[in-house]
């Protein structure tokens, strides 16, 4: 067991090798670079700042840098904002994105799991009904619409919540329920149809035989069964809305994490590029592998060797 | 003998995209007290639904026929309230599945498993006196080692010995009645006849009634004192064990009798069988449910479904032959009294 897992982290650790070496050819493969402007910029200029950055070494040369850097912890400086390092981009913008999404898979848990639930026992009743059609609505409409539809009656219309930032605890709310939003109803449909299917299963009606209740039938021996497919799914659910969301903190002005996905990219911005996708990376492999140590106390009949 | 369970006209009903599923179409017996009735009848024959509708375990599309009578030790089940059936579900009345793999819960300890049998019915026990007559349940039905067993998980037991593990849940509350629906049909023969046996001196320990439920003669023969044949959702006969094998009363019954391949078998011929398939329940024949396959079958079979014919004590059997005016030519029951 602990075996399996020494075996898995030094598994993790070639995938980020990997994810390393991929991200950096990409982004170089990119034409243009983080120097190159609209405006006419004098050659030597463009050359001297290359050369400042070591952007004129070959490129397994900076890759070697880079990683070096890396070994000690050091993402780089950025190059698009003078004086600023990735380092301070994330120690900034990860406790903010992070308590967001913190709060965010909480509210996903306790509103999707028990909805799931709801919806499967009051199966193709009105509340099933009611349920489904509200998580098809959460899964197909894009964030984004979601969000503008919020502000519009909840800031704009009623002026009940702040249509942006997070000064407040009632700034959270628009946030958590937009970003929130897709994950609840994905969710719910996965708990209820998966409930649904174990419900059917002969030792369901063995535990009926004994006598249970249909409450404790489904509290004791459905919703273990019933849940594992959901952790599978929760654990890269929870790196995604940790590492922040470039929609929703743009939407409601949130200085997260979120925003650098995007703007790096388009800025080529290479350091903080390599920056975000690594611990993104970092944080989904830790919750796959979470996910498994979870699954392994769940479920005895698996043994990992 | 006093009866302990009396089943009046039950009728199944299943709902489907398809249509209604008539899987039991009013089947009507008694169960004495320790008496060990046996079911009888190939897939679809409506003998596992029959069974599953006495505690209402069937899915929620089943429907059971408002005039369906369930008495058991004097009390109606069928307008029993969802609470007053969990009082007896367990405790009085208990079962025992075909597929022993998947009906113990994955996830939970067997001698866990066994115990919340216990628990739900007797919240005075404590946790002590739970795992010592788990214990004692583990040695009744021969699971060696109890003490590590109980707390291993049911991947961990090969087939027979979950039975076991099921066999020790149904009595852990003695039950009165103890319904197997084909406890031994997904076994390998050894431990087929090792669990029959066992069941027997269980019952004879515990004097309890059992409902067993097959599609297998031979294992009727071994356990059962009374039979019941069903086909197409209807008991075809009934008759005490010998009787029935001493002389069917019934076409079906010799039938299924002709199939059992003997041990001096000529293993070059084909084994006999009874030619085409059960009926589409969703439409049931007018007439016998067997008439499309009897080989005596004549134009009224189709037609009309027979009356039952009082064969003797505890024996009845449903067929047009045995009438007094049925003609004697192609009539194997009058062959019998020539003879």
């Amino acid at each position: 067991m602990a075996k399996y897992f020494a075996k898995r982290v030094g598994m993790m650790i070639l995938s980020m090798l990997a994810i390393c070496l991929i991200t950096f050819s990409l982004m170089h493969a990119v034409p243009g670079g983080p120097f190159t402007s609209d405006r006419k910029v004098a050659e030597e200029v463009e050359a001297a700042l290359n050369e400042k950055y070591g952007l004129d070494k070959p490129l397994p040369v900076q890759f070697l840098s880079y990683m070096k850097g890396l070994l000690h912890g050091d993402f780089g400086p950025s190059y698009k904002y003078t004086g600023k390092t990735v380092n301070e981009f994330i120690e900034n913008g990860f406790p903010v994105s992070g308590r967001l999404g913190f709060i965010t898979i909480v509210f996903v848990l306790l509103a999707s799991i028990p909805m799931g639930i709801l919806a499967a026992v009051r199966n193709g009743k009105w509340q099933d009904m009611l349920i489904m059609a509200a998580a098809t609505i959460g899964v197909t409409i894009p964030s984004f619409v979601i969000a503008s539809i919020l502000v519009y009656f909840f800031s704009y219309r009623l002026g009940w919540m702040p249509s942006y930032g997070l000064d407040s605890w009632k700034g959270y709310i628009l946030p958590v329920v937009t970003l929130g939003g897709y994950s609840v109803s994905y969710l719910a449909r996965l708990t209820r149809s998966s409930l649904l299917e174990v419900m059917g299963q002969d030792y369901i009606r063995t535990a009926r035989a004994k006598g249970l209740s249909e409450f404790k039938i489904i509290t004791r021996h459905a919703l273990r069964n019933a849940l594992l497919p959901v952790i599978t799914v929760l654990g890269p659910t929870v790196a995604n809305l940790l590492t922040g969301s470039f929609v929703v903190e743009n939407i409601f002005a949130i200085p997260g994490l979120g925003k650098y996905f995007v703007n790096s990219v388009s800025q080529r911005d290479y350091t903080t590029i390599m920056g975000v996708t690594i611990f993104y990376a970092a944080f989904l492999m830790a919750m796959v592998l979470v996910v498994d140590v979870f699954y392994c106390l769940i479920d005895p009949r698996i043994q990992y060797e | 003998m006093e009866a302990i369970l009396t089943v009046n006209n039950l009728k199944t009903t299943f709902l489907t995209g398809s249509g209604a599923v008539q899987a039991v179409r009013g089947i009507s017996f008694q169960v004495g007290k320790g008496e060990i009735v046996g079911i009888v009848g190939e897939s679809g024959s409506g003998k596992s639904v029959s069974s599953m509708s006495i505690l209402r375990l069937l899915p929620g599309t089943a429907r059971i026929d408002r005039e369906s009578s369930i008495v058991f030790d004097g009390q109606e089940l069928t307008g029993l309230t969802p609470k007053q059936l969990r009082q007896i579900r367990g405790k009085r009345i208990s079962m025992i599945f075909q597929d022993p793999m998947s009906s113990l819960n994955p996830l939970i300890p067997v001698g866990k498993q066994v115990e919340e049998m216990l628990k739900i019915h007797h919240k005075e026990l404590t946790r002590e006196q739970l795992r010592r007559q788990v214990l004692e349940l583990f040695g009744q039905v021969r699971i060696p080692e109890p003490e590590k067993r109980l707390k291993e998980f049911p991947h961990q037991f090969s087939g027979g010995m979950r039975q076991r593990v099921m066999i020790a849940m149904a009595l852990a509350n003695k039950p009165d009645l103890l319904i197997a629906d084909e406890p031994t049909t997904a076994l390998d023969v050894t431990i087929q006849d090792q669990i029959l046996k066992q069941l027997r001196t269980l019952q004879q320990e515990s004097g309890a009634s059992i409902i067993f439920i097959t599609h297998d003669l031979g294992v009727v023969a071994e356990l059962c004192q009374r039979v019941l044949v069903m086909y197409g959702g209807l008991i075809m006969e009934e008759a005490p064990i010998d009787d029935l094998f001493e002389n069917p009363g019934h076409p079906y019954t010799m039938g299924l009798m002709a199939s059992i391949p003997a041990l001096n078998q000529d293993k070059t011929g084909r084994l006999p069988s009874i030619p085409g398939s059960p009926p589409d329940m969703t439409n049931p024949p007018q007439g016998c449910p067997f008439a499309p396959r009897c080989p005596y079958a004549r134009k009224i079979c189709a037609a009309q479904c027979p009356p039952y014919v009082s064969l003797g004590e505890n024996r009845r059997s449903m067929c047009w032959l045995l009438q007094p005016d049925a003609p004697a030519e192609n009539n194997p029951f009058r062959k019998e009294a020539a003879r």
